[in-house]
């Protein structure tokens, strides 16, 4: 049985990982390779690690911080930020990643989603969108709006639309992550998650608000996720993904145990 | 050891070569050097992506090279693409005949409400006797990426269930292949390369 997997996440900013609140006040973490060889070893099913303040001359950084991440993972490793062209992309499945994301680049350029799936495969495509609630929307969730640079910049794009875009063009995954409910610890976004979800038919990662283990397992049920993305929950020695995933068995949800 | 990766310009190798190094094999690729294969004391054929990209192996005349050494009994496995390249072929690139050692075809999952790609952490039943899986306990799991699969026959060595059963990998003598990623799939996955690294004519560790 197919069973739903615990992402770590690590966001990254010039080689550390760091945790902020709602994309705003960044705290050190730690080591990229140390937390996500520590998260894999803990039983998380897979790893992401995000450059959240991507730059040009950070560019070497990352793949240095990629290649010796990846070095002894044997988990998924996905990698994203500031991939821009499928050369970029290149480069970082060079240094050992597994999948990329890609978030503005992609709805500046869609093509991009096209060009990295032709070259790699749609299953080393992982497209990324960061939504917001729109009420003035006529359908706030469905109609959330997307926006870009780390959450920085309004796109005009409706989530549901814009997900279902990516998957013709050749998205192996989404990764979802809501706005509203980033770093706050209080829950996912179900309603958000589950319209997203129902509207493709690639597998869809929640992110953004994770703090208990009844919120998985609610994005998991009511939010028809197929995986779920957790940065704060593991960090600070709160939790491991192996003692959520005993808990989430308990609670009937399908997870990779022992791990 | 002299591992073989071919690389036939489907998607990303280094995963499979650093879990190849990891486990002390000494892993050399080729994307068309004959005398490689030629040479090999084992035959790795990875791949992610698309069916119609193994036509590669054809151009390059790897294809033969390949189907020689594996009648001279060096252990090969297929991971993922490279293992559904062993059947006759696959309905996502109908014109792009495979190797034909397995006579059925892959085919796409069936229409269900189920997501596809089949992306994750799935499990194996595990068929008694196979050699690659020996050591796979009931209830651990492997990761698995993919659309297409291999029909489920009695060369199977283990059959995974999403929507329907398939093969999630196959054995025949020195012919293996997998259809999730050992090179993913922790230490699962590095136990089961370990015992393609170990393998021998005689059966003996």
């Amino acid at each position: 049985m197919i069973t739903k997997r615990i992402i770590a996440c690590l966001d990254v900013h010039g080689g550390r990982v760091v945790k902020g609140v709602q994309f705003v006040d960044l705290v050190d973490a730690g080591d990229p390779a140390t937390q996500a060889a520590r998260h894999a070893r803990e039983g998380a099913d897979e790893i992401v690690l995000l450059d959240i303040t991507a730059t040009h001359e950070g560019r070497a950084t990352l793949l240095d911080t990629v290649r010796r991440t990846a070095r002894e993972l044997f988990v998924p490793f996905c990698v994203g930020g500031g991939i821009r062209t499928a050369d970029d992309a290149a480069q970082v499945f060079e240094a050992g990643a597994d999948k990329v994301s890609v978030n503005s680049a992609a709805l500046k350029d869609p093509t991009l989603i096209d060009a990295i799936g032709r070259s790699f495969g749609a299953q080393a495509v992982v497209v990324a969108i960061d939504a917001r609630r729109d009420p003035k929307a006529s359908d706030p969730v469905r109609d959330a709006e997307v926006f870009v640079q780390g959450g920085r910049k309004p796109t005009g794009r409706r989530v549901v639309e814009w997900a279902r875009e990516a998957e013709q063009r050749g998205a192996g995954e989404i990764l979802l992550t809501s706005m509203d409910s980033d770093g706050t610890r209080a829950g996912f976004d179900c309603e958000l998650t589950a319209a997203v979800s129902e509207s493709v038919g690639i597998p869809v990662i929640a992110s953004g608000g994770a703090g208990t283990v009844e919120h998985f397992a609610d994005v998991f049920g009511r939010g028809k996720a197929d995986a779920a993305l957790a940065a704060s929950i593991f960090h600070f020695g709160v939790s491991s993904a192996r003692s959520l995933k005993e808990e989430l068995a308990k609670a009937g949800v399908s997870v990779r145990l022992p791990c | 050891m002299r591992v073989t990766v071919i690389d036939y310009k489907a998607g990303n190798l280094t995963s499979v070569l650093k879990a190849l190094r990891h486990l002390g094999a000494e892993p050399e690729v080729t994307d068309g050097n004959l005398s490689l294969v030629e040479a090999a004391e084992r035959i790795v054929l990875p791949g992610v992506g698309h069916f119609a990209a193994t036509e590669r192996l054809d151009a390059t005349g790897l294809t033969p090279a390949i189907r020689a050494a594996i009648a001279r009994g060096v252990p090969f496995l297929g991971i993922c693409v490279g293992m559904q390249w062993l059947y006759a072929g696959s309905s996502e690139a109908p014109q792009q005949p495979g190797l034909g050692h397995f006579k059925e075809s892959c085919t796409h999952f069936a229409e269900s409400t189920e997501k596809v790609p089949h992306v994750g952490w799935n499990s194996l039943e595990v068929r008694k006797g196979s050699r690659l899986l020996a050591g796979v306990e009931p209830g651990e799991y492997v990761y698995f990426t993919h659309s297409y699969k291999g029909p489920v026959t009695n060369d199977m060595a283990a059959v995974t269930y999403y929507i329907e059963p398939f093969a999630a990998a196959v054995e025949r003598g020195n012919l293996m292949g997998v259809q999730f990623h050992p090179e993913k799939s922790g230490a699962t996955g590095l136990k089961i390369l370990r015992n393609f690294l170990s393998w021998n004519a005689e059966g003996t560790e």
